[in-house]
């Protein structure tokens, strides 16, 4: 019997149970293979909707179904959150007391907001990355009647495409409630153009100058005084705000640092075989990675079907023969109607094309296949 | 020389290699040198522009087989 076990139920974790149990059904139904999934959570968050609760487009409720809907029924799921890992001895212990052995090990606990690492920023800014956040976001956006906005990402973040993301949306939302001549906008970033993509960048420059978007590069947040209202940064300019939106920085979860797996809770881990730095049966995948690509569910989706394809191998015949290549796909909603998209890989850099109706209505379409994406039917 | 922690930021479009250094810059310790592994021509510019910026120190700078290689102390 070969036992693998998935620790977290995100994007990633959904698809790679899946993918398996589909991929050695024959084996689990011979008892000779078992797929367990361990996740904090009974319910399954969908988190790129969160932007669109900010923007009243979602209900926080369209986020949510039930984990156990999403998995194949072979699958073992339990709500049970790890809380020490003995890679050792193949085995880890869980909240309930439990402790889970195994064969292969994938870890993909994703990653969580820290804007209290910035002093001020959690008082002073909205943000879209929980629940509660991109509520009070909509809340903040629906009674703001005009005055400075500044936008601040902090480094490392989830979805790379929200900074960009916000502020096109934030202008039209203002624009349709006939605010524009009573709001200015000021875009930071923390590097030397707009967004880390240069293309991407290329094309949202000329966006933002006919927008009448200010933006400011080589800006990264150090403290906010709520008081004075300004964004000190680390380079030692200052950006005044009325209404202050951050992407907060983002750190890997709690428990991968408690069990010193990682700095800032990132992993270490091979770019080709996922594979966590000198383990051979523990593999990474999705934000928990150190990798140096976008954290997004699409990245946890193409790490997720090759280690998915690699650990049925291993689980059956013997060595692993795909290799994770860097493969990203980001939609860029590009204002409340427009939108395009970035793909990309370690080799291949975007070539973003421009915005349309029809990329913005597809992106839409997948809030919904989203559920049907990592049941593993698309 | 002591020894640098590597920031391999080879292949890396997005987040890019000067994100992933500032990244790690926030969970170094002052003193403490990294060493950041790009394959991106524009990483040779933009580094030493923002280390100068924030105050850091760049200890040096070189390039291998299309691989730069920016060394750089975190002074504050």
């Amino acid at each position: 019997m070969k036992r693998i076990l998935i620790v977290g139920g995100g994007t990633g974790g959904t698809i790679l149970a899946n993918n398996l149990a589909r991929r050695l059904r024959h084996e689990i139904d011979s008892a000779r293979a078992s797929v367990t999934l361990l996740s904090a959570s009974a319910r399954h968050m969908y988190q790129p909707g969160l932007l669109y609760v900010a923007f009243g487009k979602m209900a926080p409720s369209e986020l949510y179904v039930d984990q156990k809907t999403l998995l194949d029924p072979t699958i073992h799921f339990h709500v049970d959150p790890v809380e020490s890992f003995d890679l050792d001895h193949n085995e880890v212990k869980a909240k309930s007391g439990k402790t889970y052995g195994y064969d292969y090990l994938a870890i993909c606990t994703g990653s969580r907001p820290v804007p209290a690492s910035v002093p001020g920023l959690m008082e002073n800014a909205h943000h879209v990355y929980t629940e509660d956040a991109a509520v009070k976001t909509a809340e903040a956006l629906r009674t703001f009647e005009g005055g400075r906005i500044a936008i601040v990402t902090g480094v490392p973040h989830k979805c790379p495409m929200v900074p960009l993301e916000l502020t096109f949306m934030m202008y039209d939302y203002f624009k349709d409630r006939e605010l524009l001549d009573k709001v200015s906008f000021t875009y930071t970033y923390p590097i030397g153009r707009i967004h880390s993509l240069e293309n991407v960048a290329k094309w949202a420059a000329p966006e933002f100058d006919r927008m009448g978007v200010r933006y400011e590069t080589l800006f990264n947040a150090k403290e906010v005084d709520g008081v004075q209202k300004r964004v000190h940064s680390e380079e030692g300019s200052v950006v005044e705000f009325d209404l202050l939106i951050a992407v907060p920085p983002h750190k890997g979860m709690e428990v991968i640092e408690q069990n010193k797996l990682g700095t800032s809770g990132w992993i270490p881990t091979n770019r080709a075989t996922l594979a966590m730095e000198g383990r051979e049966n523990v593999f990474v995948l999705g934000d928990t990675t150190n990798l140096p690509i976008s954290k997004a569910g699409s990245t946890a989706h193409y790490e997720a079907e090759v280690l998915g394809e690699n650990l049925a191998r291993l689980a059956t015949q013997g060595g692993a023969m795909r290799t994770y290549e860097g493969k990203v796909f980001c939609f860029i909603e590009a204002g409340k109607d427009r939108a395009t998209y970035a793909s990309f890989d370690y080799k291949n850099p975007p070539q973003p094309r421009p915005p349309t109706r029809a990329i913005h209505w597809f992106k839409l379409a997948y809030n919904r296949l989203y559920w049907n994406s990592v049941r593993g039917l698309l | 020389m002591s020894e640098a922690t590597i920031v391999d930021a080879r292949g890396s479009f997005c987040p890019g290699p000067l994100m992933e250094l500032i990244a790690a810059m926030k969970a170094a310790r002052v003193g403490e040198e990294l060493e950041v592994l790009s394959t991106d021509r524009g990483s040779a510019e933009d580094i030493p522009e923002w280390i100068k910026k924030v105050g850091h120190t760049l200890v040096s700078s070189s390039e291998e087989g299309g691989v730069y290689h920016l060394r750089v102390r975190k002074a504050k």
